[in-house]
């Protein structure tokens, strides 16, 4: 295990911890997202690019686009500013 | 040429009401179930108030632990035996585990020969250089035809969940358009250059799965991203030109059923000792390793199209 590994799963833990300690939902989710990015960076380190690849556009993509909708429905997070930035944002990474 | 019935006549028989039923030109259970309307909810403040303060007039009665001395012995105990309960089953569980064959043995259940058959005569056997993929595809199927039965029931159960009558997706639709980004420069240019790119490296993954690292499903959430991505750039106009309820309904029902069909016919040829007509072709090639290619674009096919039925489905309950 390399200190590359070891930097990242302090990382994921970090990211774990504060998303159940994030009291705004939209920090909660991009907090998810990084979650899952570093997570499919774990894959590929321990070698099954293709979990990474998976865990890339499901983890970070898909999952989080469809939490965003649903906050959005139930008027969790303001109408449209941080919704469109994030999705966006995402996208990109992915 | 067949005699041409009176249409009374046709009325009476099975394919008629087949066929009705069919297109959804009859409802079975109107005319034949007695069926009411949900009575709108009125909500009684009376009844609520007088409700609540029964309620806290009992919690302060059974709660009053510092009035009754049993009721206080009583959580004491409640809690003793809680902790009691927990290191017992604590206890429970690791013993259970050092029965368990130690790590590295030989009889452990790990070191069978199906892992050692995988490996060595994977190549040989299904012809893909990607032993992962000749084992999900191939060795095992049948749990991949399961898995991607379970995305397709699940995108119904959302559907059955979210879905909307006439009415309320007007009503959807408007608020839809009122709080979504639309004509929004910097997405649209964005999506511009990344959606094919995106859709091209989703293609890429399924169809490289059986030579490198990807596979179906994979791909298909890729291919799933890149459509929404498409989508939140340029809204649901653009994409009902190619992408509607109909074309998910018919992707769907081909892809699983060709999928079924297919492993039908290697689980027949492989039961009976037959020769299967398949040709493995050369290990590496893009066109090799039999069967595994065309599952994998049906597998990936419908997980795309799941993708996008999800997100669209959240959105406004419909395509």
């Amino acid at each position: 295990m390399t200190a590359f590994q070891i930097i990242l799963m302090g990382f994921l833990i970090i990211c774990a911890v504060s998303v159940s300690f994030s009291k705004n939902l939209l920090n909660a989710i991009l907090i998810y997202m990084s979650f899952s990015l570093v997570m499919s960076m774990l894959w590929i380190c321990l070698e099954s690019p293709d979990l990474a690849i998976t865990e890339a556009a499901v983890g970070a993509g898909i999952t989080s686009v469809l939490f965003f909708v649903t906050l959005k429905k139930i008027r969790a997070i303001e109408a449209s500013e941080p919704e469109a930035k994030g999705e966006s944002r995402e996208e990109k990474n992915e | 040429m067949s005699k041409k019935r009176p249409a009374s006549e046709y009325q009476k028989t099975f394919a008629f009401r087949f066929f009705r039923w069919l297109s959804g030109e009859k409802d079975p259970y109107i005319g034949e179930m007695e069926m009411h309307p949900q009575e709108e909810y009125q909500p009684d403040r009376e009844a609520a108030l007088r409700h609540e303060r029964e309620h806290d007039a009992i919690m302060d009665k059974v709660y009053d632990t510092e009035h009754n001395r049993s009721l206080h012995l009583f959580h004491r105990l409640y809690q003793a035996t809680s902790i009691l309960f927990c290191l017992f089953l604590i206890a429970l569980l690791l013993v259970t585990i050092s029965y368990l064959p130690a790590t590295g043995t030989v009889n452990r259940p790990v070191n069978n020969e199906v892992a050692k058959r995988y490996i060595e005569k994977g190549l040989e056997e299904t012809g893909a250089v990607n032993i992962v993929a000749g084992m999900i595809l191939d060795y095992r199927a049948f749990d991949t035809l399961g898995e991607s039965h379970v995305l397709f029931v699940a995108t119904i159960t959302v559907l059955i969940l979210l879905r909307l009558n006439k009415t309320q997706k007007d009503e959807a639709e408007i608020s839809d358009r009122r709080f979504e980004p639309k004509n929004d420069a910097i997405l649209q240019l964005v999506a511009t250059f990344l959606v094919p790119v995106i859709i091209i490296f989703g293609i890429y993954i399924i169809l490289n799965g059986h030579l490198g690292p990807g596979g179906g499903f994979s791909g298909g959430a890729v291919i799933g991203a890149g459509l929404v991505l498409y989508l939140n750039a340029f809204g649901f106009k653009k994409t009902e030109r190619f992408f509607t309820e109909k074309t998910y309904k018919w992707v769907c029902f081909f892809s699983l059923s060709f999928y079924c069909l297919a492993k039908s016919y290697s689980f027949y040829t492989g039961a009976n000792q037959l020769h299967s007509v398949i040709p493995k072709g050369t290990p590496g090639a893009i066109l090799s390793s039999g069967l595994i290619l065309p599952l994998n674009i049906a597998v990936g096919l419908v997980v795309a199209c799941t993708i996008y039925a999800f997100y669209a489905m959240f959105r406004k309950g419909g395509f």
